[in-house]
């Protein structure tokens, strides 16, 4: 019989392996990383010493115990980290691995391929200096290094506070946080985060511990556009009061997280409209089941909802699995787990209306505001396809390439999307769904393929 | 001039690489993208306008810090080890 494979060793995908192991079962595990742990919980290499603590602060054990899962598991695993899966068709993967490229055939496959952050470009975020929020927090976590002396965090999103909190802590200059939701939507906000109290007193905490720090944090605030000659030199926000301008040399912005869901995609799975996601995402019944026989869906590659409903969602799916494999299991850890999940979907839909998404963003945003940063394609080359009768977004992809550079979309799609909808004066639920293509990541010539 | 800053982990042995052909030096445990932008600003010219990028998400999903390697390889630089002697080279990118 084909292998029990998961995609991606974050914290969906550990806790699904670990279940599996339990149950006697010898899945094979794909991570495109080196060392398990996804992005949030993300190790530093081998060689580095900082404790967990320091890296990780109040998720230190959270991270310390998935780490731990993960490489106690190892020899009960095929695990192959390093490893991209290019594409997926009905029971197998494509993968590559050190230049080769193989094949793995799949009985049934658990995707829990994670996120990115979610961009709304602004002028000059090309510049050398600008990242996402996340590559940020990378850049510190992974490598020891901050993006730049002056550091300015914007955007909206639980990571905002976080990585500006971890960035001063490490003794990095924080310049300014802006946030762009106001604080009226945080105030309507609360009785939705109420339900996970602890979580919502560490993101007050993270805020609280910058302004006793002297960092300005604004809310209310936009991101304007970033100026540099080469690099980032400056950058201008702008709020009820007017517009600001603030010396820095590196910003790191984002709107919150988009799911990864390129894969689900090509393994033939429906999709459906997520309002609160703003995006469409693979459909997933509450076990994790998605509407192919053979695939589970987990984590924040289908939906986000944070690393707590990863570890739940990637032990629910791999219950599932197993049920639907034959195996006899007592029901009361599976309810326990919705139950939970359940919980945490409440939370989410408060922290979706306390980091509200910039409605106004595709109105304001300038014709010669570069949307694809692979290609170049600005929003008044969106917006002309448009006007020449195109409304579907694959249409207006294959009239003026957005979406269709090296990145196949993962940055400039749901900035696209939100072009299109407002020129063509549809909801963005209406202009249709970025289809994903193999290869989905670029892959080498010279390529060996094996036999 | 460099654009990251190095906050921690300083304690490591130093490897030796060369940038366009110049002499450079990073760290043991560094990504191509740490080596490079720890003693410059770019990684590319971008190949419709030869602006400068210097990489965006690390963590392999934009695809803006394609370097090219001694061996002729392209890499990701947010997602490759730096080793001894690697010919790290930036492509200038082209404008339209």
């Amino acid at each position: 019989m084909n292998a029990v494979v998961i995609i991606g060793a974050g914290p969906a995908g550990i806790r699904a392996a670990q279940t599996l192991v339990a149950h006697g079962v010898r899945p094979v595990l794909l991570d495109e990383a080196a060392r398990g742990g996804g992005q949030i919980y993300r190790r530093q290499p081998m060689n580095f010493k900082r404790s967990p603590v320091k890296l990780y602060g109040f998720e230190a054990p959270k991270a310390n115990a998935l780490h731990q899962t993960i490489d106690a598991l190892r020899k009960q695993l095929d695990y192959r980290p390093d490893t991209l899966v290019w594409n997926a068709e009905a029971n197998a993967l494509d993968t590559l691995h050190e230049g080769r490229a193989i094949r793995v055939a799949f009985s049934r496959v658990i995707v829990a391929t994670g996120a990115t952050d979610r961009i709304l470009p602004v002028p000059g975020w090309t510049l050398p200096g600008v990242y996402s929020l996340g590559a940020a927090q990378i850049a510190l976590k992974f490598q020891g290094c901050a993006i730049g002396e002056r550091v300015v965090f914007a955007g909206s999103g639980p990571l905002l506070y976080l990585v500006a909190y971890q960035y001063a802590k490490a003794g990095a200059n924080v310049v300014a946080v802006l946030d762009s939701s106001p604080f009226s939507a945080q105030a309507r906000a609360l009785p939705g985060l109420l339900s996970q109290p602890a979580t919502l007193a560490k993101g007050l905490y993270y805020r609280t511990w910058l302004t006793a720090h002297g960092i300005p944090v604004h809310q209310g605030a936009s991101l304007s556009g970033i100026d540099g000659q080469q690099r980032v030199q400056s950058l201008n926000w702008r709020n009820a009061k007017g517009q600001h301008r603030i010396d820095c040399d590196a910003v790191a912005f984002a709107h919150g997280l988009r799911s990864e869901t390129q894969l689900a995609d090509l393994l033939g799975c429906e999709f459906t409209w997520n309002p609160l996601n703003r995006a469409w995402l693979p459909q997933r019944d509450s076990a994790g089941r998605s509407s192919v026989a053979e695939v589970y869906l987990a984590g924040d590659g289908a939906g986000i909802m944070g690393a707590d409903a990863a570890e739940m969602a990637g032990e629910r799916a791999a219950l599932a699995l197993l049920e639907d494999s034959g195996y006899l299991l007592s029901p009361q850890r599976a309810t326990q787990l919705e139950q939970s999940l359940k919980e945490i979907g409440r939370f989410r839909q408060g922290l979706e209306r306390a980091f509200a998404f910039p409605e106004s963003w595709a109105t304001d945003a300038a014709d010669d505001l570069m949307i694809c940063r692979c290609e170049e394609v600005r929003a008044g080359d969106i917006r002309q396809v448009v006007r020449e009768g195109h409304w579907e977004i694959n249409r207006v992809k294959a009239h003026c390439r957005v979406g269709m550079g090296r990145c196949q979309g993962r940055m400039c799609g749901a900035a696209a999307a939100e072009i299109i909808a407002c020129e063509s004066q549809r909801s963005v639920a209406d202009i249709g769904r970025l289809r994903a293509q193999a290869p989905i990541k670029p892959l080498p010539f010279g390529l060996e393929v094996e036999p | 001039m460099a654009l990251l800053k190095r906050l921690a982990e300083g304690d490591r042995p130093a490897l030796d690489f060369t940038l366009d052909g110049v002499p450079a030096s990073g760290l043991l445990g560094d990504t191509l993208l740490t080596a490079v932008l720890t003693c410059s600003e770019h990684l590319r010219g971008s190949d419709f306008s030869a602006e400068p990028r210097a990489g965006f998400c690390l963590m392999g999903a934009c695809q803006d810090c394609w370097v090219r390697l001694g061996d002729g390889r392209r890499v990701r630089a947010c997602s490759t080890q730096l080793e001894a002697g690697q010919q790290v080279s930036r492509e200038p990118g082209r404008s339209v």
